[in-house]
């Protein structure tokens, strides 16, 4: 008798997991195929950096005053795709004769697009305060921000062309990590 | 453990509840016929994560819903089987909801005391096929856009409201952005919301009165838990197992078979699309308004469908006639047979319909064209999907040769699109104008008067036709060999894409043919070539079958670099302004055999 229930318990029992097995087993389904497709992103690469053609010489005044310039490229946004438009912006500044240096104008403690002040002739950032000196140096110890603007390659072509690598960084770190 | 139980439980009753919710008596044991409540349950829970899923890769407007949904049908990992998932789960709850409402009339579970909840039930089912509605729209393919219009077409015959009402819906007089947020809303939102709604009324009336068990019973009440769960669990299997079974099935058979749901092309309001069909569970609707003649459209498509949900409504109080419960059986019976029937004959139909199945291979071949070119390197532009369409040689080009051209001419002896032509031949065959192929059959005595060259136009006793049935004929092997050369050179003028290859490789060969044109060969007495002649008096050589000299050529064939006044019946296209000039370079373009395929760099025009 005693041994009948136990057989009856058991049978119960091996029921129930399998029950909750196959219950949980179809249930993971759908969420497993949500969660893939979730993911996706993480499997693709970012924008790299492009050298593209920002301005000419004559566009920079020679006091070394930075100026701004929308940086054009070519850019997929998911299944978009986009011939030459504003992926970012630059501060680029004459340093001498035919040197020129180049800004990202995206702070790099969190992201916010800088400004110049030409009063201060320092760049600020609206959003925390962060302030760098118009070569980009961090201007003040108390400044948030981890590191200095990100200054990227410039090269000086024939009749004066400035080409600009555009690539944005990571922010919130000490270290210069391009975005990718 | 138990204290941290003991202690959820003291706040929130948890034990209680799940106790309560397992251990629900079942009398007379779990049987298999009483799972198809949990797998609708377990179908609704389904929809819910994969569309909510979905919900972040889905972008509700006319330039986007197609253009979504193709990224995350075939460039997001995965999203073939979260889309086939939610697509053919649906499917499934419509036979499901048929089984369930089948099992509650036969076994009388509708009866006193549980009117309501059938009410409810039959409430429900209204809502998973207004989800059903709604979500076949959202791809904004040309079979949902098509479909979904006659639906909503329907609505506006409703009196009085009915204009109103689909104004409402789509959000205008005509499909657009405000079509897809509304529908979107509908499918997300509030038709969601409403199921969920209805369905915890369902299960609380459904616990409250207790399974309607079937007699004779087979054994002693015993609880929910494990039995009838466990069947229920088995049950749910099967579901998934034939949901993953349909989004594979084509796969199994073929390696280029399709994976998951179907996604056709891109909606396009000026395209024709008779392979227009709904779901097939919406056949029987659609069939069935075959039978209504102008101006009676509202009976097949409102007034009866309404009574019949009215008599399905009404079934707990019919079923308390003495004969009451079986009119019900016979009535869902008879339902469901007329529904079949209705099926079958709208499938048979089609199958027996040439024009349709032409129709579904043209929307076949346009699907699998713009996922192609949606994948290529050029991507869509922000205009839509359905530009790439519009501007693409592939498809456009068979059209407008349709259209404009295979009144007389013919391609591969048909009208380009795989349809033969009513009216007889009576100019050439285009298939591979330009090429050597083409060019050398021209040349041939035997060929040149035939319908596929000159043969029913007026060129047939052409000074080019005596000059091939006359001169070519009687030529000396050395002079074939010569006239095989000048071929080369004329085709090489086209600069066709399918011959890029052998015209490199037979460099020398085309120069010479250049020259035997001009010299043995007597082309310049007639043809111009390379070197203006004001008194040529035949077609321009100069660049023969290249996309400029068709284009100009279409434009107006009785300019004098072509056939001057001597023109026959073909029209100038250009500059009678009866093709524009995209068009033009779309015609040429496909006749020259040029347009983007898979794989190659892709060269902007």
């Amino acid at each position: 008798m005693e041994s009948k229930e136990t057989e009856t318990n058991r049978r119960g029992f091996f029921k129930g997991a399998l029950a909750l097995v196959l219950g949980g087993l179809v249930g993971l389904v759908p969420a497993l195929a949500g969660l893939t497709v979730l993911l996706d992103p993480l499997r693709r690469k970012g924008a790299q950096g492009t050298t593209v053609k920002v301005t000419t010489l004559d566009a920079l005044p020679p006091d070394g005053v930075p100026r701004k310039f929308p940086v054009l490229a070519n850019r997929t946004d998911a299944w978009n795709k986009y011939t030459n438009v504003p992926v970012g912006a630059v501060y680029l500044r004459r340093t001498s004769g035919d040197q020129v240096e180049a800004l990202n104008v995206v702070c790099p403690h969190a992201g916010c697009f800088v400004d110049f002040s030409a009063e201060s002739g320092r760049f600020l950032c609206p959003c925390h305060n962060s302030s760098f000196t118009a070569d980009g140096k961090i201007a003040s110890a108390t400044s948030p921000s981890p590191r200095a603007l990100d200054s990227l390659q410039v090269e000086v072509r024939k009749d004066g062309e400035v080409w600009v690598a555009f690539q944005n960084f990571k922010a919130g770190q000490p270290e210069k990590v391009p975005v990718a | 453990m138990k204290r941290l139980l003991d202690w959820l439980e003291h706040r929130t009753g948890v034990r209680k509840i799940t106790h309560e919710a397992l251990y629900e008596n079942v009398p007379g044991g779990a049987r298999w016929r009483y799972v198809w409540g949990s797998t609708l349950t377990f179908g609704i829970v389904v929809q819910f994560i994969t569309g909510i899923f979905l919900w972040m890769g889905y972008s509700p407007s006319a330039q986007t819903a197609w253009e979504s949904v193709n990224y995350i049908q075939n460039e997001m990992f995965g999203g073939w089987l979260l889309r086939g998932i939610h697509h053919y789960t649906a499917q499934v709850m419509t036979v499901l909801l048929v089984l369930h409402l089948m099992q509650v009339v036969i076994d009388g579970a509708y009866k006193a005391p549980r009117e309501v909840n059938f009410w409810f039930g039959v409430l429900l089912l209204q809502l998973v096929l207004g989800l059903s509605l709604t979500g076949y729209l959202l791809p904004w393919d040309q079979k949902g856009f098509w479909a979904t219009k006659v639906a909503t077409n329907i609505m506006g015959i409703v009196p009085v409201v009915g204009g109103g009402l689909q104004k409402l819906v789509i959000g205008g007089t005509d499909y657009g952005h405000h079509t897809l947020t509304r529908f979107f809303a509908l499918h997300a939102g509030i038709l969601p919301g409403a199921v969920v709604a209805l369905i915890v009324v369902h299960v609380y009336l459904f616990r409250r009165h207790g399974l309607t068990p079937k007699e004779p019973r087979r054994g002693p009440d015993a609880a929910f838990f494990p039995d009838q769960v466990l069947k229920d669990a088995v049950a749910c299997l099967a579901v998934m197992g034939t949901v993953l079974f349909l989004i594979v099935r084509h796969r199994m058979f073929s390696a280029s078979g399709e994976l998951g749901a179907e996604l056709g092309a891109p909606a396009d309001p000026s395209e024709p699309y008779s392979a227009a069909r709904p779901d097939w569970y919406f056949l029987f609707l659609f069939q069935f308004l075959k039978y209504f003649p102008a101006q009676t459209e509202i009976w097949g498509a409102i007034v009866i469908p309404s009574v019949v949900m009215l008599v399905i409504f009404l079934m707990p109080m019919i079923g308390k006639w003495k004969l009451g419960h079986r009119f019900n059986m016979g009535l869902l019976v008879a339902l469901l047979a007329g529904a079949g029937l209705l099926t079958y004959l709208a499938m048979a139909e089609d199958k027996h319909n040439a024009a349709y199945q032409l129709a579904v291979k043209d929307a076949d071949r346009e699907a699998e064209r713009v996922k192609a070119l949606a994948h290529s390197p050029m991507g869509i532009p922000s205009g839509g999907a359905v530009t790439l369409l519009r501007s693409d040689a592939f498809v456009q080009g068979p059209k407008l040769f349709a259209k404009n051209c295979a009144s007389c001419h013919r391609f591969d002896g048909n009208d380009g699109t795989g349809r033969l032509v009513k009216d007889a031949q009576s100019a050439s065959d285009l298939k591979g104008f330009g090429s050597r192929a083409w060019i050398a059959g021209l040349l041939d005595p035997e060929r040149i008067s035939t319908t596929n060259y000159f043969g029913g136009t007026k060129f047939k006793d052409s000074k080019m036709s005596k000059f091939v049935k006359q001169d070519v004929a009687g030529y000396t092997p050395e002079q074939k060999e010569q006239l095989k050369k000048v071929i080369a050179a004329v085709s090489g003028e086209a600069k066709l894409k399918a011959q890029r290859a052998e015209d490199l490789g037979d460099a020398t060969v085309i120069s010479e043919g250049c020259t035997l044109l001009k010299e043995s060969m007597r082309c310049t007495d007639c043809h111009q070539f390379h070197v203006k002649d004001e008194d040529a008096t035949a077609p321009d050589l100069t660049g023969y079958g290249s996309r400029q000299w068709l284009v100009k050529f279409l434009s107006n064939p009785g300019h004098p670099d072509f056939y001057g006044k001597r023109n026959d019946r073909m029209p100038a296209f250009g500059e009678k302004q009866i093709l524009s000039e995209l068009e033009l370079g779309l015609l040429a373009d496909w006749l020259r055999g040029e347009w983007y395929e898979p794989g190659e760099e892709f060269s902007e025009k």
